[in-house]
């Protein structure tokens, strides 16, 4: 059953689900059989996934902008008295912009992984994790109920978990995922909370009845409920989009193999969080102070990510401190309202591409180096590593934001976004966005000088250079792994540019996003554009005299105490481990205590009680019939008196 | 002589019948003790029946003694019994269901 809308291919949305879904299954339940060719199975299955969203995409073209949004129900999935959720896909053009985003990158993603776990056992297990991946995202961002989404949902937390403990050998990777997969739980109970408002509230969990109903709800069931339903959908979104409080699982996340970084970080995973917000926009429009806390949790995560970012010497924990910091922003426009949602998406796209170049381009630098992450013993590899060093230097102007890359048409448009206000916030946030970008220039400068310029700090062989250094025989990657990074590369380079240009993309999510009335930034948008650029390139500059000209220290040199805390990401183990961890171990500590003592006490008293009245009782059979006589006549007694007291 | 006094009576032999039952040894006295107690109890049945003008007490008190007759045979014959297998008569020796 369609609705609302002239498309022809409406009826395939299904089949993006099913695909990789047939993948992962045969993958995992056919086991060590597909050994062979398994991982050619998996980048088939996200191919033919990407072609099906290819071929919906144009068809979705060919209609009119009014016709777009729809929805295709394949049947009834719960029926369970108020409760009625239908089995349906909901293909508009927030969902299709998600569907081409995870489908294209991830299947460079697998392409890349086919080279990159050439020599991995379990080659083809992580293949059917690849897959299980795309198909719950793609469950995520194609649902059209909160229900529905929440599969996906979950099944992606799953996917995460099982990816980032691949290596689980190791104790450390093992917990890393354990870590992940509890963090997302808390997020988890944020998104089922709110479902529960929800459906008090609306009495359905469906996008096609919830959202156009918000407006009312606020005016129905009161401000106090929409604003919880606001936070609790945010708590989720942190959760899965690693924002403050619920950041501290990405950078462990960093365990798992470099592919799954690049899909968790750019394709699946953290844009789940910015999706929820931007689908339930309606909902936070009309909870204002909700709407705010997005914001300020956006802000500071920006700050946060990019402080952590700047001290990390693990070159992939720089990466995973830098998209904290990009979702952040991301999250920051979602929270500004209509205005800001096609600039979270636009940026999340493009955020897709350079990131997932960049971390691709980081496997390839680990693979050179024989899996070292440490930067602080890379340099000198750009004449190397031409074709990394080239790659990851396009996804570095872009994230920096230099025009005309991708990242300056996204970017850009966020901060201006931010000034956009009344009052105090737009100084706020503004000016958050606009440092987070002088900082954000900083940390991706070092890292790539670090990387590919300065002088070696490892040895060609045994015989030359300081004898402290490693020796590292350096050689760039196979084509497998190269046409990946070059494609994504591309995409760093111009698809901000095609996008934007006569807000072509603005225009293509307005059936979703509604239309967002022009608002004046409160500083004139060229001298924004300046002061952005001036900081981009100061940031960059200092980057460069520290780590390309200046040499760089092999060892972290003592540092300020705010370098140390961000060195140890601002101490947020710490804090989630005294604030809550400890707490909860104690409480729960008390609870066994307590019911050792006094539940467990109390019912163990009484049974021994009981049993040794029982002891005692036994005595009394003695086998003598005298003693048993005696009994009887006493009881005849006791029935005498008995009956004389009633009788009297 | 008051009619009451034959309720003492059997209130007094009932009491003997009842020690000889709790304190003997000799399984034949046991039994005469319990032979006694159950006469005592006819005495009661009969002295109530004459109080009360009703021969239901009579009447029970004949139950009592065919009862108590067919109590003696097989009560005899099991103490019999035991003596051929045991040698003894004292009821304390009878404790074989006792661990």
């Amino acid at each position: 059953m369609d609705t609302q809308t002239t498309m022809q291919t409406l009826s395939l949305a299904p089949w993006l689900v099913a695909t990789p879904m047939i993948g992962a299954l045969v993958l995992l339940v056919a086991g060590r059989r597909t050994d062979r060719w398994g991982h050619w199975l998996g980048v088939l299955a996200s191919a033919a996934t990407f072609v099906v969203g290819l071929v919906m995409l144009l068809d979705m073209l060919g209609t009119p902008a009014d016709q777009r949004v729809g929805t295709h129900t394949v049947g009834t999935w719960i029926d369970a008295g108020a409760l009625h959720v239908d089995l349906g896909f909901q293909v508009d053009p927030l969902s299709m912009t998600f569907v081409m985003l995870v489908t294209f990158v991830g299947t460079l993603i697998h392409v890349y992984s086919v080279a990159y776990m050439d020599h991995d056992v379990d080659r083809r297990r992580f293949f059917g994790y690849l897959n299980l991946f795309v198909a719950a995202m793609l469950l995520l961002v194609l649902a059209d109920s909160y229900l529905l989404l929440f599969v996906g949902w979950e099944g992606v937390g799953l996917a995460s978990f099982l990816l980032i403990g691949f290596w689980d050998g190791k104790r450390e990777n093992a917990v890393a995922g354990k870590k992940a997969f509890v963090m997302n739980r808390v997020g988890d109970m944020g998104l089922i909370v709110a479902m529960m408002l929800l459906l008090a509230t609306f009495g359905s969990l469906s996008f096609g009845t919830v959202l156009p109903a918000a407006g009312e709800g606020a005016t129905a069931a009161g401000q106090g409920v929409m604003t919880a339903i606001g936070l609790m959908l945010l708590l989720a979104a942190c959760g899965k989009s690693a924002q403050l409080p619920l950041q501290a699982w990405l950078g462990d996340a960093m365990a798992g193999p470099t592919p799954v970084s690049a899909l968790i970080h750019a394709a699946t995973m953290v844009t789940a969080g910015v999706y929820l917000l931007v689908r339930s926009g309606p909902i936070l429009e009309a909870a204002p102070d909700a709407q705010l806390v997005v914001t300020i949790v956006g802000a500071l995560t920006l700050l946060f990510g990019a402080v952590v970012g700047t001290a990390k010497d693990d070159i992939k924990k720089a990466l995973a401190a830098s998209t904290m910091s990009q979702i952040g922003y991301m999250m920051l426009a979602a929270g500004l309202g209509p205005i800001g949602y096609a600039f979270a998406i636009f940026h999340l796209l493009t955020h897709g591409f350079f990131k997932a170049g960049l971390f691709l381009g980081a496997g390839s630098v680990m693979h050179a180096m024989g899996d070292d992450v440490n930067m602080r013993r890379f340099g000198g590899l750009a004449r190397l590593l031409p074709v990394t060093a080239i790659t990851m230097g396009l996804g570095w102007l872009a994230i920096l934001g230099v025009p005309p890359f991708s990242g300056f048409w996204s970017k850009d448009k966020i901060i201006e976004a931010a000034f956009v206000g009344e009052g105090w916030r737009p100084w706020v946030f503004g000016l958050a966005a606009l440092l987070g970008a002088g900082i954000t220039a900083y940390y991706m400068s070092r890292l790539f000088f670090m990387t590919f310029a300065g002088r070696r700090r490892w040895r060609p062989d045994e015989g030359s250079g300081d004898d402290g250094a490693p020796v590292r025989h350096p050689h760039e990657a196979p084509r497998l792994m190269t046409w990946p990074m070059i494609i994504l590369a591309a995409g760093s380079v111009f698809l901000g540019g095609i996008l934007a240009l006569g807000d072509r993309f603005v225009t293509w999510l307005e059936p979703v996003t509604g239309h967002a009335e022009h608002h004046e930034p409160v500083l004139p948008v060229w001298l924004l554009m300046t002061l952005t650029l001036v900081l981009v390139v100061l940031g960059a500059f200092l980057a460069f005299r520290q780590y390309a000209v200046a040499a760089v220290p092999v060892e972290p040199p003592p540092a300020l105490a705010v370098v140390r805390a961000a060195r140890v990401d601002l101490y947020q183990d710490a804090v989630n481990e005294s604030l809550v961890m400890r707490p909860g171990q104690y409480l729960t500590r008390a609870l066994v205590y307590s019911d050792r003592t006094a539940v467990d006490g109390g019912w163990l008293g009484l049974a021994g009680g009981i049993g040794r009245l029982g002891a005692r009782l036994r005595r009394m059979q003695n086998g003598y019939v005298r003693s048993y006589a005696a009994t009887m006549l006493g009881g005849l007694g006791v029935v005498g008196l008995v009956v004389w007291v009633l009788a009297s | 002589m008051e009619i009451t006094h034959y309720l003492g009576l059997a209130a007094i032999l009932f009491a003997i019948g009842a020690a000889t039952v709790l304190l003997r040894r000799n399984a034949i006295v046991v039994f005469m003790g319990v032979e006694l107690m159950l006469n005592a109890t006819n005495l009661a049945f009969v002295t109530f029946a004459r109080i009360h003008g009703d021969v239901t007490g009579q009447v029970l008190a004949f139950f009592v003694m065919v009862v108590a007759a067919a109590e003696v045979v097989v009560g005899l014959a099991i103490i019999i019994t035991i003596f051929r297998s045991r040698r003894s008569a004292s009821v304390d020796d009878v404790n074989l269901l006792h661990s």
